[in-house]
């Protein structure tokens, strides 16, 4: 069934083994929206993200990226060029610089070639704020650092859109600030993102739409200023106010 | 004087020796990349029966003592109709054997770089065999060079029992040299520094080039290959 959207997901299920961990999702995103998936720990909010590019194929379910139902598509490789992917643990390639890490996807996948690849490579670090750092190994890079090259590499792909795991958990506290101020301006710019993440602060002011999820359903979605302040489910508010008495309001 | 007049005597038979221990050296590491690579695949990459197949291959490769694996090749083989050569057969005991402690070298140096890079490669639309060959593969090498050159100057020493099965590699010429001159101790030292110096090239060769390749971040910094 085509679809006007950009994303679309049906009906989407997953288990682990005998665990149920996805019980029916369904969500869409439109071009230049910004959603976010927050939730407890374990409710599948990553395991939707990775069923989207097949990292982890799914189980039952439907994923539209426009007209072309991807669930199924055998060519998964050109699919997984359309999506950007940030891991909540980097994986930046070790053996190769801040530049080289942009640069193998689109000499190597979009056979790009290397001249072009490098100006692009520099553009997407200047974007990041680290030119500077195009020749640094990720081992000399802080993992403020090395997440903002793993976005650049995303965006360096031109991608539809750009799924974010849990970009800023593996971070220090006083290292989240920069990598979520990349991720605002972006979204600002137009840039279609769906983000897990338990940085509330950014999820109110950034998101277009919140998702809330447990235990693999979504309990409630919407304008996160209602879910923040007048949501339909109590469960949305206790979740919603631990998060922010644990994170904090926000980014700054 | 007379030692060193007896050592230049005894080089060129002692020389044509290490001739043939470097070749028997040569061969036996190429049977062990040759073969424990595939190992090293099937154990990472390989489904259950693939990986216990190869498990019981490196067990045995690796609790028969390599004596006894020559002297089976050598005299047991011949039994079962099928007589090698006695050069072949040293290459075969030795380089299984040593496909066997490769294969963990490798294995070791590929899942050391870990799955989240191999994600993260296949997230930009790379098929499996491109991540493993532009993402996981030059980390493994480097990650691979310290313990390879270990494994070399074992097998180049190891080699010295290929003495046993007739092989005339250095150890032997050595005995032959003794038979006529009656210099144990003289020409044994000598013997002893000849794979001193062998081994001492093998482990600077990849050395230099670890160090030429060597990467922030990558690899045991600092500590490296002193095996001897």
């Amino acid at each position: 069934m085509p679809t006007k959207h950009l994303l679309k997901i049906e009906n989407l299920h997953h288990s682990f083994g005998e665990e149920e961990v996805l019980k029916g999702i369904s969500f869409s995103l439109d071009k230049g929206e910004t959603k976010v998936i927050v939730g407890p720990s374990g409710t599948g909010k990553s395991t939707i993200l990775n069923n989207i590019i097949r990292l982890v194929p799914p189980k039952k379910g439907k994923i539209y990226l426009e007209n072309t139902e991807i669930t199924s598509a055998k060519k998964i490789n050109e699919i997984r060029q359309q999506i950007g992917f940030v891991f909540q643990d980097f994986g930046l390639f070790n053996h190769l610089t801040a530049k080289g890490n942009i640069m193998i996807g689109l000499t190597k996948v979009k056979k790009m070639n290397k001249k072009e690849a490098e100006d692009l490579a520099l553009l997407e670090l200047d974007r990041v704020g680290l030119k500077e750092y195009a020749d640094s190994y990720p081992s000399q890079l802080s993992g403020g650092q090395k997440q903002r090259v793993g976005i650049a590499r995303a965006l360096a792909m031109q991608p539809k859109l750009i799924l974010f795991d849990e970009p800023t958990s593996s971070l220090d506290p006083e290292l989240t600030g920069e990598v979520l101020k990349v991720m605002r301006n972006l979204a600002e710019e137009g840039m279609t993102m769906l983000v897990v993440t338990h940085e509330m602060g950014f999820a109110r002011s950034v998101a277009d739409e919140l998702i809330f999820m447990e235990a693999g359903k979504i309990v409630e979605q919407g304008n996160p200023e209602k879910l923040f302040t007048d949501p339909d489910h109590q469960r949305t508010r206790e979740f919603l106010f631990q998060l922010t008495d644990l994170y904090g309001e926000g980014e700054n | 004087m007379e030692n060193l007049e007896l050592i230049i005597d005894a080089l060129p038979y002692l020389l044509e020796g290490t001739l043939v221990t470097i070749q028997l050296t040569f061969w036996s590491l190429l049977i062990g990349i040759v073969v424990g690579l595939p190992i090293a695949f099937a154990q990472v990459y390989g489904n259950k029966m693939l990986q216990g197949i190869v498990a019981v291959y490196e067990r045995l490769a690796r609790s028969i003592p390599l004596l006894v694996m020559l002297l089976l090749i050598n005299y047991g083989l011949p039994r079962l109709g099928l007589r090698i050569p006695i050069f072949i057969a040293a290459v075969i005991g030795i380089g299984l054997r040593s496909a066997a402690y490769q294969s963990q070298i490798y294995r070791g140096a590929i899942q050391s770089v870990g799955g989240s890079q191999m994600k993260a490669a296949r997230s930009l639309g790379m098929g499996k065999l491109k991540a493993f060959f532009y993402i996981i593969a030059p980390q493994a090498i480097r990650i691979a060079i310290p313990p390879v050159a270990n494994e070399s100057a074992i097998v180049l020493k190891d080699t010295s029992l290929a003495f046993t099965i007739g092989v005339v590699e250095l150890l032997r010429q050595g005995e032959y040299f003794i038979a006529t001159s009656n210099e144990p101790m003289v020409i044994y030292l000598t013997i002893a520094a000849i794979y001193f110096i062998l081994t001492t090239i093998v482990n600077g060769g990849l050395s230099l080039f670890e160090k030429k390749y060597q990467i922030p971040g990558i690899g045991i910094e600092g500590g490296h290959s002193d095996a001897y």
